[in-house]
């Protein structure tokens, strides 16, 4: 790792004033994406600023109709959450299958939004739920957020503070891992909405990271049952391949996926 | 460089190090406690898992910043004087380990997974609990069977005390 400063500030404020001084600042988490990199030199910056400790980027808030998670709230945390497991039982789920107990002690939701790795869990019910990524500027709805591989509608310097997510009618999600990293090799996220839309979203799967799957949404929206993806295709177009995987056993893994997602919403 | 401090099996530590220091470099380093290890250095494999304020975490993935004020048990600090932890003690009758390389990670996940689940642990849990702990010799079967052990043991020196 290249040299660095570290800064733990006390408020999100603090934090900003901070990432304008350093020449080539970074936010700090969970730091489960962040120094893994910068321990193979892949990112040197000037500064990191650790924001995973301040009071008002952690916590848990259900209403009846949105759940609200904290930007800094650890996965731990959400896993143990009973608000989370009686309003959106498919976000417990994902993050049980998320990294592993270490990883998430420190893993956090907002890192895992801001960072959008193309394998990453969250990106995929962030999308499906429609939720919304509030930051300490504004609210950006999720079809505004997700820009392709690493890439996300934040400024520089701007910090996510929560995520809300409306309540769905149903979801589920259903991931098949890579057996080292535990990143999704491809998983799948349906949602039915309260408003009735439905919205399908893989990850793991796409050059560009986190995707609708708008040939599944369609299936669904005329019969909600895992039975109506079995006479559909995939398109290989645009889908990962590496050696964990082909892009047309990607596409494949699409539709069971979802078959499995729709099975586990019920 | 930074001053942080924080205490290392029960005793105070205060150190100079640079920013970049992390957790598991100040620990073999600095303090010459190389039981923990480093396995993968990339997150994946838990040799290098210690216990930070009571939670199992990977201390390659740990800046020594993040740990100022922390309270951190490694491998060296659990036993009492020359009697092993339950937790050890399960892994030496169950021939819980083969090269040896992996075990203080597994150890230390072990006793934070007894810690949450308690006694009532069945082999499931402590496959899917043991995910973040890579044991290269694949000898997975007999630790879990000391985990479960364990398990039952620590209960009962609980209830002891």
């Amino acid at each position: 790792m290249y040299s660095t400063t570290y800064h733990r500030p006390a408020t999100v404020d603090e934090a900003v004033a901070l990432f304008a001084k350093g020449s080539d600042a970074k936010y700090l988490a969970g730091g489960h994406t962040l120094l893994p990199v910068m321990k193979q030199r892949l990112a040197a910056p000037s500064d990191v600023i650790d924001i995973a400790r301040i009071p008002t980027l952690i916590g848990i808030e259900a209403s009846s109709e949105t759940l609200t998670i904290k930007a800094a709230t650890t996965y731990f945390d959400i896993l143990s959450s009973a608000d989370v497991k009686r309003t959106i039982p498919a976000i417990a789920h994902l993050t049980s299958v998320l990294g592993d107990p270490a990883v998430r002690y420190r893993g956090t939701i907002g890192g895992s939004v801001a960072t959008n790795d193309p394998t990453a869990d969250y990106p995929a019910a962030v999308l499906a739920l429609n939720a919304t990524v509030k930051t300490n500027r504004r609210e950006i709805p999720a079809d505004a957020f997700f820009q392709g591989l690493f890439t996300t509608a934040l400024e520089n310097d701007e910090i996510i503070t929560a995520i809300a997510f409306p309540i769905p009618e149903k979801a589920g999600y259903a991931k098949m891992r890579n057996p080292a990293s535990r990143f999704a090799l491809t998983a799948v996220f349906v949602a039915k909405l309260k408003s009735g839309e439905i919205r399908v979203t893989a990850t793991g799967a796409s050059q560009d990271g986190v995707m609708r799957v708008p040939v599944i949404e369609q299936a669904l929206a005329a019969n909600w049952s895992a039975a109506a993806l079995e006479g559909i295709t995939i398109s290989e177009e645009g889908l990962m391949a590496d050696i964990h995987g082909t892009s047309d056993y990607r596409a494949n893994l699409i539709k069971v996926m979802a078959q499995r997602a729709v099975a586990a919403a019920g | 460089m930074a001053n942080v401090q924080l205490t290392v099996n029960g005793k105070a530590v205060s150190a100079d190090v640079e920013d970049r220091t992390l957790l598991v470099q100040l620990l073999r380093d600095h303090l010459g406690l190389t039981g923990t290890h480093v396995g993968c250095d990339t997150s994946q494999c838990g040799a290098c898992i210690v216990h930070i304020d009571g939670r199992a975490v990977k201390s390659c993935t740990t800046l020594v910043g993040q740990v100022d004020g922390a309270n951190i048990t490694t491998i060296e600090g659990i036993s009492k004087g020359d009697e092993l932890h339950p937790m050890q003690a399960a892994f030496r009758d169950n021939h819980g380990l083969q090269c040896g390389y992996c075990t203080p990670g597994m150890i230390m996940s072990a006793i934070d997974i007894v810690n949450r689940y308690g006694a009532d642990l069945d082999e499931d849990t402590v496959r899917h609990e043991l995910e973040g702990n890579i044991c290269r010799c694949t000898g997975y079967h007999n630790i879990v069977k000391s985990v479960l052990d364990a398990a039952s043991r620590m209960k009962l020196s609980i209830a002891a005390e």
